[in-house]
């Protein structure tokens, strides 16, 4: 599953530092994560510009939501993960291909069980298909 | 502003799929209502696209699909910049209302345009992400005798010299969600001691300010260059 691709928005605040240790050694998915210094700053844009350019599944980790230092930035995010999610069932890649968690940042080994997580998922799931048509 | 509703994707890429050898497509946003109400502003133009090009793509019928926000499609000054976008174009899903649609595909007759939403109404937003309807256009206001409260789209039957019996505690007969217009009337007017103003009676209205005079036009010389 090496060529499999995951892209993850992690708000600087919290999953960011549990990211530090990157996934576990048996999980063999390629996890990409891109800095927010929010989760609240995810845009519905960024998560199909993702799959667009070859994620197969991807995650928006936030902080829990009533620990969010802006408020509402992780209510926001997932708002808009739900209609994003609507969007991709409505062109057949699947809503289920994007997942959002809620870490602590004092929770070290989250970001682990979030990577083995979207290796499951992708085993369940297999490639996007948007993949499997270019293939 | 016009408050319109993005249409299901499925049924825009429907109508691609309907045009013979269609392999560029533009989605056209439009920085007027639809920006405001959150439906097809560049934002919402990015997303379409996006979702075009996967929903194309997964469906085996991939297009080139580019964008382009401008100001308005209801003014000439704004359509004229689409032209640079335009080469090669075969269709154009327009994320304006139903008025920019029509002018775009007016200027440009040789190309396709395909409404990417459904206009809905003349609304505000009384909270963000809540549209409500407040005018329905009709040609001739009558907020001045109705204490600013339209009766003729905000109660279900129009009525000019109401209330009528299904104002129940406030609220209309027709749904519990709806306030009955004339007990909003009636409560603008007592809170400004103008409740006098109930007791005259509104002439028959004349629809033919409204659509029944067919499409409507305004001239102002005083404008035209």
């Amino acid at each position: 599953m090496s060529d499999v691709k995951v892209v993850g928005f992690v708000c600087r605040m919290c999953a960011l530092i549990t990211s530090d240790l990157g996934p576990p050694a048996d999980v063999n998915v390629t996890i990409e994560t891109v800095e927010l210094p929010c989760a609240g700053k995810v845009d519905g844009r960024l998560l199909l510009e993702a799959f667009e350019k070859g994620a197969d599944a991807v995650f928006v980790a936030g902080c829990p939501e009533h620990e969010c230092m802006n408020v509402k930035g992780s209510s926001r995010a997932r708002k808009r993960l739900e209609h994003i999610k609507e969007i991709l069932d409505q062109v057949g890649v699947g809503g289920e291909r994007l997942v959002m968690y809620n870490v602590s940042g004092t929770h070290g080994p989250r970001f682990a069980q979030i990577a083995r997580d979207m290796a499951g998922l992708l085993e369940k799931l297999g490639p996007s298909p948007l993949k499997a048509r270019k293939a | 502003m016009i408050v319109a509703e993005i249409k299901p994707i499925e049924e825009i890429a429907d109508s691609i799929k309907a045009i013979k050898d269609a392999k560029k497509v533009l989605v056209a946003g439009c920085g007027g209502c639809v920006t405001v109400c959150l439906s097809g502003g560049q934002k919402e133009t990015d997303i379409m696209a996006s979702a075009l090009r996967m929903k194309m793509e997964v469906d085996g019928q991939p297009v080139q699909i580019e964008t382009a926000t401008y100001e308005r499609q209801c003014d000439p000054e704004y359509v004229v910049r689409f032209k640079e976008h335009l080469k090669d174009v075969d269709v154009v899903v327009s994320m304006a209302c139903g008025v920019g649609v029509q002018f775009m595909a007016e200027n440009y007759p040789e190309i396709i345009f395909v409404p990417g939403q459904n206009t809905k109404f003349a609304g505000a937003a009384v909270e963000h992400g809540i549209w409500e309807e407040r005018c329905m256009l009709c040609g001739e206001c009558v907020l001045a005798k109705t204490g600013g409260v339209c009766p003729i789209i905000r109660c279900s039957k129009s009525l000019l010299n109401g209330p009528c019996g299904g104002s129940q505690n406030g609220v209309c007969e027709v749904s519990k969600d709806t306030p009955c217009a004339w007990q909003l009337i009636y409560d603008r007017l007592k809170g400004q001691g103008r409740l006098d103003m109930m007791t005259e009676v509104l002439p028959a209205k004349d629809w033919s300010k409204n659509r029944d005079g067919g499409p409507r036009k305004i001239v102002r010389e005083d404008v035209r260059l």
